[in-house]
């Protein structure tokens, strides 16, 4: 049998996307569950999450201390019971402080559910935040930055949030004396404000039979109730910066970190689908402009890419990159070019229809198990939207057509108006 | 349980299909049995630069990812110092690209020549910020060379300097093609929603015709025994003293090596660990310290690593890890303390199995071992390991003259 190597075989784009969707149920305190229920292994993810309280400057870390010690003890187990319980039973307990939320998450087998969960309870319900477990927390927190802030992405980054958020959550980048804001009655009172049943969504995904279920509601209705106090999920107003080019010299630098870009809408705004395709076309995936031009044409970088933030209260597009020292200028001026491009040029069908595909694919290959259902409808839930997002999503990117592109390219893509934070050597 | 079927083409590709229709994707996953121990020690991070070269165009297929992204489909590749692996995942209507597209860069590439001055800037650059423009980024490359004096992994993937990049060759790279990228120094793992007959068909259509080329055979030098205590200290502007503690293993194949994966847990896996509990916690002497093993094919390493508060002399910091290594070797391991870590690594293998590609390539690693099977024999692996094998183990390995300390220390400025 010959074959003609040269010739791609036929292939078939992708028309419908199935998402799982959530059998929902409130409890009585006010905590709303959803559930997920699929797959074939006996065991389930379960997530708690909680919106995070109203940013003080004063005191910035309360929301990123509390959840990250919630592990730290309670008045009936140590740090050390709660580690040897959890991991005796073969699970895993993660706390995750998000820009917006925070989140406590258990994997646990079924058959060991009932051993795992009164540990989660206690956390939630009865965290003490021991004096000696905060001191060696501050400690090693500040030792960590240290070494964090010799890594000039991770000083790019920081300096790009601050000048596009400000003094918010958003914008926070702590230095060692932060740190020493942390007071345990601070965080005591902050816990019982914010890790409430009527601040608290709870996620469910796995095989979920009908005692798990029953045994997790069981475990965090009745007998958990709210406080008197009410949480406070409101922000300060956000206040961009109006210095827009930050520089800061590294005189040994090999390499030199570039993060630039600039506020733009999030997910709730109608046009947000079709600006990730933009983003996408730019630099959201392998073959794009910016890994074609400044990677693989180049060689200024081992990589490059654009992407986009969507946070409760604001929404970002961002460049970002480490870039050879010697040809930061010169990569600066790349980026620049493929930018203008997107403004004065129409994106070629052949381009566009391959990032449509792509698209469609990564989103379909995304949803490799159930967890990743749960993961697409939190993306929805706490921006408010509906399912129809998705098929709006889908239908946008199938559909958009190049001068609609060009228009927004010409809409959120001032070059000018970026902020450029660079830290190497320039 | 990751069921599989398995088929050898004439031309001696291993071919295994793991059915998985709970998914709308497929995976393809070529593992090819060459890693950065198969270099020449004056031409080193040669394996992973090809890795690159391999997406430069195929004799052919002048590109290889547009026409994957055009079928929504996803791509990569790693190289480590036993093997090179690449893997694409796409909706599993479009199988047959996948197919096309590897089935041509096994056949033949382009050898650009712009391809390659492209690939070793990108390499580079890699290096300089993975390795070089990092905090703490040489450990390894100053590490490897204290503990391997014979063996090719004495050098990091990424190779022993830039220059061995800078000075690749288009003819060494065609020779390292022909040597290694052949159908019988590769295993296939296609997954997901496909099936056995539709497999069998496509590989013999795509891969079927491609040249057996020349069996490559392996023979590395081997590692002596250690019996000398080695150390080194740097100075470097980083701003906190780092201590490794690296000790020779045993090889993958090893009777010990379940032994010596569950004594790395309780030394370091969780915050129920003896190291982050005694050392972290109670003690107060590291702000993180960590063990584990390196799981190489050949001898292997098993590595202490730990940050010291700044209050905590090096000498200090040091014996600490000593004295927990002390406490292993001479008294005897908790009942519940070693069925924690067999409860952990059970449900670390249940949950593994949630993800498709995860299982593509662990039957492709397994297969290489000797028999994609094993794979499902591995947690009673781990049940049967015995507290008094650990202890045993303990003893074997941590040896002061089986040991390699390096000091970083923060230059003061």
């Amino acid at each position: 049998m010959t074959i003609d190597r040269k010739q791609a075989p036929e292939f078939r784009a992708i028309d419908n996307i199935n998402l799982l969707r959530p059998a929902h149920q409130a409890l009585d305190n006010g905590c709303n569950v959803f559930c997920f229920n699929s797959g074939d292994q006996e065991l389930v993810r379960i997530e708690w999450i909680f919106a995070n309280q109203r940013y003080n400057p004063e005191k910035p870390l309360l929301n990123v201390a509390v959840n990250t010690m919630l592990t730290e003890g309670t008045n009936n187990m140590t740090q050390a019971q709660i580690s040897d319980k959890v991991d005796f039973y073969g699970a895993f307990l993660q706390v995750d402080y998000g820009y917006d939320n925070s989140l406590v998450t258990l994997y646990s087998l079924n058959k060991h559910l009932q051993h795992t969960l009164p540990v989660i309870k206690d956390i939630l319900t009865d965290s003490i935040f021991p004096e000696k477990e905060l001191a060696t927390y501050i400690r090693n927190q500040q030792q960590k930055l240290q070494v964090s802030l010799q890594k000039n992405d991770f000083v790019a980054r920081r300096a790009f949030n601050k000048a596009l958020y400000g003094d918010t959550a958003y914008g926070l980048g702590a230095d060692a004396d932060t740190f020493k804001t942390l007071k345990r009655d601070d965080m005591l009172a902050h816990f019982k404000q914010m890790y409430q049943p009527s601040n608290c969504t709870i996620i469910i995904s796995g095989k979920i039979e009908p005692q798990i279920l029953e045994l997790i509601t069981d475990t965090f209705d009745k007998s958990w109730t709210n406080p008197d106090i009410k949480p406070d999920a409101t922000q300060p107003e956000i206040k961009p910066s109006t210095e827009h080019f930050y520089f800061t010299e590294k005189p040994d630098a090999l390499q030199s970190a570039i993060r630039m870009g600039l506020p733009v809408i999030n997910r709730t705004h109608p046009d947000f689908p079709a600006l990730q395709v933009l983003n996408t076309v730019l630099g959201g995936y392998f073959g794009s402009r910016l890994m074609a031009n400044i990677r693989e044409d180049k060689g200024y970088t081992y990589g490059i890419g654009s992407g986009m933030s969507s946070l409760k209260h604001a929404g970002a597009m961002f460049i970002a990159t480490e870039v050879g020292a010697d040809v930061c200028k010169a990569a600066i001026a790349e980026i620049e070019k493929e930018i203008n491009l997107l403004k004065s040029d129409l994106i070629p069908e052949e381009e566009l229809s391959l990032v449509r595909n792509y698209m469609l694919g990564s989103l379909l290959g995304s949803l490799e198990n159930v967890f990743s259902h749960a993961d697409k409808f939190k993306n929805l839930y706490f921006a408010g939207l509906d399912y129809d997002y998705y098929d709006r999503y889908v239908e946008t990117v199938k559909t958009i057509s190049a001068e609609r592109l060009k228009e927004l390219a010409n809409v959120y893509l001032d070059f000018d108006g970026f902020y450029k934070v660079i830290v190497g050597k320039y | 349980m990751v069921k599989f079927n398995r088929f050898t083409l004439d031309n001696g590709l291993r071919v295994l299909v793991h059915e998985d229709h709970t998914t709308p994707m497929a995976v393809l996953n070529i593992l090819y049995d060459v890693g950065a121990r198969d270099e020449n020690p004056e031409q080193t991070g040669f394996a992973h630069l090809f890795e690159h070269l391999m997406f430069g165009g195929s004799v052919n297929i002048p590109s290889y990812d547009e026409p994957l992204q055009r079928v929504g489909g996803e791509n990569n590749a790693f190289t480590s110092n036993d093997i090179t692996n690449y893997y694409i995942t796409l909706p599993s209507s479009n199988i047959e690209t996948a197919f096309w597209l590897e089935s041509d860069r096994m056949l033949s590439l382009a050898f650009s020549e712009k391809s390659l001055e492209v690939q070793r800037n990108v390499v580079i650059e890699e290096f300089k910020q993975r390795y070089l423009n990092q905090p703490y980024g040489d450990v390894w490359l100053k590490l490897r060379p204290m503990v391997y004096k014979k063996h090719p992994y004495q050098w990091a993937t990424i190779g022993k300097e830039l220059k061995h990049i800078e000075d690749a060759k288009i003819e060494d790279v065609k020779a390292f093609f022909k040597k290694h990228y052949t159908p019988q120094n590769a295993i296939m793992v296609v997954g997901g929603d496909i099936n056995l007959e539709q497999v069998k068909q496509l590989a013999e259509k795509w891969f079927g015709p491609i040249p057996p080329g020349e069996k490559y055979v392996r023979n590395l030098p081997q590692e002596p025994e250690q019996h000398d205590e080695r150390r080194a200290t740097v100075t470097a502007k980083v701003p906190l003293n780092d201590v490794y503690i690296a000790f020779q293993m045993g090889d993958r194949l090893d009777k010990t090596y379940y032994v010596a994966e569950l004594l790395s847990d309780i030394l370091s896996r969780g915050n129920s660990s003896r190291l982050y509990r005694s050392l972290v916690k109670e003690k107060q002497i590291f702000s993180e310290v960590h063990a584990y093993m390196t799981g190489s094919l050949d001898k292997g390493m098993f590595v202490f690593e730990g940050k010291p508060l700044e209050n905590i002399s090096i000498e200090m910091a040091e014996a600490a890890i000593w004295d927990e290594l002390e406490k292993i070797k001479t008294i005897n391991i908790p009942a519940d303390e070693l069925t924690k870590v067999q409860n952990k690594t059970e449900s670390t293998m249940i949950f593994s199995e949630m993800s498709l590609l995860d299982k593509a390539m662990n039957l492709a690693s397994f297969e290489l071992l000797g028999d994609a099977d094993l794979l499902n024999h591995e947690t009673g692996k781990y049940l049967q390991v015995t507290a008094a094998q650990i202890k045993e183990l303990a003893n074997n390995l941590f040896r002061k003259d089986n040991s390699s300390t390096l000091i970083y220390l923060a230059e003061k400025v």
